[in-house]
Order: structure tokens, then C-alpha cells, then sequence
């Protein structure tokens, strides 16, 4: 159960999201432009990557399993795979663009002053853009806040992982903004 | 210098927004809703638990201006920000904002870290549930703008009295997205 007096039907994020709308509107508007607006050089897949593996990181149950499951859909691999990149993206058949971006992701979960002018130079040396690494640096420290929040508050997250996978195709098609949180 | 081209001699996260407006606008916004929105929590009690999650997370730039704004919202008991951030637990706050702090001080580990106890225990203080529900965003919050003021090594002025101009200005005009001026 969680702490506070949240609608019971509701797991991880959308309970405290129903509970104070109006914190929520700017929280959803912030997912939307970093994960899911196309008018980005990191694919949809990117981002949701990075997203999941810094909730794990956070061991966030609820939002590595939420975005773990809309990265399959847009990745188009299976459960493996996300778990595989999350216990060692280093040996994955990603490019080392995305696995310097990673590292540096991994940096922020731990806090701001532990990503190295090193990590910068590789990631750059790999072809990353300017935004793409303050993107990076946002989406790992939106996702230090989202798990914070969602674990903070004691909410609730259903066990059944395949639940989530079938979730996200259903997220990656309405986005983050105006969807219904009790659906 | 930052890790990006941000525009130079511009402080902080304001650099960053002005580097990605599209994600700087929801964060403002954020920063408004719940720093200044209605709350049963003070907005001079809210600055406080910015201030002291920066302060825990070694955010300067973050923890110096949250901190100013804070003492100006506490006017006359403006000593109670550098109590809080010199040592919560002995500072001169209530027991209800100490139990509090205490929980925004777990957040900063890591959510997990909140039990059941820390919150029973500001309930028994008179905290109800939207003050506990502002604290764990406010302190959630403060964890991703450190990290990104700092994960991107954006520049952080050393003056006190810059920091003392911020803050009256967060006081005064709360949280207004910059604009690049032309």
C-alpha cells in the first residue's frame, strides 16, 4: 500500500500522478519532448534505453519494467535483450556511440560530478552531438527524479513483467501527454 | 567550462534552458507548480528542502541560489536556512518540517530508502498526505536538476552576492523560463 492516500487501482507513477495533476501535466510534457518527440537525432529506442537502464540502476522496478517494455516495442527485440544491455551493455550489439551515451547516463545516476571530461571527449570521438549528450544527461536525471518519486511514495507495481510489455506498444502509440491515467 | 556549447558567461541551469528551450520550458514549469503553487507547505518551507537535497547532493550552484531564495522568504528568521543546512536535526524548525526533511533526505539516497517508520512518524507530527506528497516530488526534483546542472559541468559562480540576486528574484518573480535575448 502506499503512503499516502492514492487511488488504489493505480500503479507506479500514475497513482501520485492522479493524486496532484497539476505537478503531473509538467511531468508528462517533460517525457514527451525528451523521449518521444521525433525532432531528435536519438532514436525513439535510444532514449527509452537509456531510460530503463538508469531505473534499473535505481533498481525502480515499476519504470525499468514500464520503459523496458516500450523500448522492446520500439526496439523490436525481446525481454533478453533489455535485460542483457541492463546487466552489461558493453558486451551488447549496440553501437559504441550509444554505449559511451551510456556511460555517461550511468555517471549522472550516481551524481552530476561523476561524469568525466573523458566521458565527454569518447562520446564525442564516437560521433555524438552536443544535444544528444545534454539529452543524455537530462533523461538519466529526469529518471533519478521518476524513480525517486514512484519508490518514495511506496506505490504499488504489478509483478507479472509481461504486463508491461503489452503496456508498452500501448504507450509508444498515445504518448505521455493526454492519456487516460485509469486506463 | 560546460561539457556543451552552451551560451558562455550564463550561470547554471539557465545556460542549459537556453541551450534545449523545448525541455526547458516543462521544467520551469515544474520548478513553479511546485515551488510556488498552492500548498499547505510555505513556499519559504519549499525552498528549504530544494536547498537541502542540493546541499546533500554537493550541488553549489543549486544549493547557493535555492538557499537565497529561501532566506528571503524566511525574512526576519533567515538564519534558519544555514541552521537547516549546518545541521537539520539541531536547527530551530518544527519537528513536523524536521520529519520531513528527514524523508526529502532519504529520497536524495534513493526512493527505497523511505520506510514505512519515517513516515508514520511525520503523520504523528501532523503532516497530511499532500505534504508528504510535495516533499517527495520537491526532493525528487532537486535530484534530477543537480544532476543535470552539474552532470553537464555548467558554470557555477562563486560570488555570494550573485547568488543573493538570484534568490530575491526567485522570491520575488518565482520561476519564469529565460529567453535568449537578441
Amino acid at each position: 500500500m502506499a503512503y499516502i492516500d492514492l487511488p488504489k487501482e493505480l500503479p507506479g507513477i500514475r497513482g501520485p500522478m492522479a493524486f496532484r495533476p497539476e505537478t503531473a501535466k509538467p511531468l508528462n510534457a517533460l517525457a514527451e519532448v525528451l523521449l518521444r518527440d521525433d525532432n531528435n537525432t536519438l532514436t525513439r529506442g535510444e532514449r527509452e534505453l537509456i531510460a530503463t537502464y538508469v531505473s534499473s540502476l535505481n533498481d525502480c522496478f515499476f519504470c525499468q519494467n514500464a520503459h523496458g517494455g516500450i523500448a522492446q516495442h520500439y526496439l523490436q527485440c525481446d525481454m533478453q535483450f533489455i535485460d542483457a544491455v541492463k546487466k552489461d551493455y558493453v558486451a551488447m550489439p549496440i553501437s559504441d556511440k550509444l554505449k559511451s551515451l551510456l556511460s555517461i547516463a550511468a555517471s549522472v545516476q550516481k551524481g552530476g560530478k561523476y561524469v568525466t571530461a573523458e566521458q565527454i571527449e569518447y562520446a564525442k570521438a564516437e560521433g555524438a552531438t552536443d544535444k544528444e549528450i545534454h539529452d543524455t544527461v537530462l533523461i538519466a536525471a529526469a529518471f533519478c527524479m521518476f524513480n525517486r518519486y514512484v519508490d518514495g511514495l511506496g506505490t504499488w507495481a504489478p509483478q507479472d513483467r509481461e504486463i508491461y510489455v503489452q503496456r508498452g506498444a500501448r504507450r509508444a502509440e498515445e504518448g505521455y501527454i493526454d492519456f487516460d491515467l485509469y486506463k | 567550462m560546460a561539457h556543451i556549447q552552451v551560451p558562455e558567461s550564463v550561470p547554471g541551469i539557465r545556460s542549459l534552458v537556453l541551450f534545449r528551450p523545448e525541455t526547458g520550458k516543462p521544467l520551469y514549469d515544474l520548478a513553479q507548480v511546485l515551488l510556488r503553487g498552492e500548498s499547505p507547505l510555505t513556499e519559504a518551507e519549499r525552498e528549504l528542502i530544494a536547498a537541502y537535497v542540493s546541499h546533500r547532493n554537493d550541488c553549489m550552484f543549486c544549493m547557493s541560489s535555492h538557499a537565497a531564495a529561501a532566506r528571503c522568504l524566511y525574512g526576519d528568521e533567515k538564519n534558519t536556512v544555514d541552521e537547516v543546512l549546518e545541521d537539520m536535526q539541531q536547527s530551530n524548525v518544527s519537528d513536523k518540517l524536521k520529519s520531513l526533511l528527514h524523508i526529502a533526505g532519504k529520497v536524495q539516497v534513493l526512493g527505497k530508502e523511505v520506510m514505512p517508520a519515517d513516515i508514520e512518524a511525520a503523520k504523528n507530527l501532523g503532516a497530511n498526505d499532500r505534504e508528504i506528497h510535495d516533499t517527495v516530488l520537491i526532493a525528487a526534483t532537486f535530484c534530477m536538476f543537480n544532476r543535470y546542472v552539474d552532470g553537464l559541468a555548467s558554470l557555477t559562480p562563486t560570488e555570494p552576492e550573485v547568488y543573493a540576486a538570484m534568490g530575491q528574484r526567485l522570491a520575488e518573480k518565482g520561476y519564469v523560463t529565460p529567453q535568449q535575448t537578441t
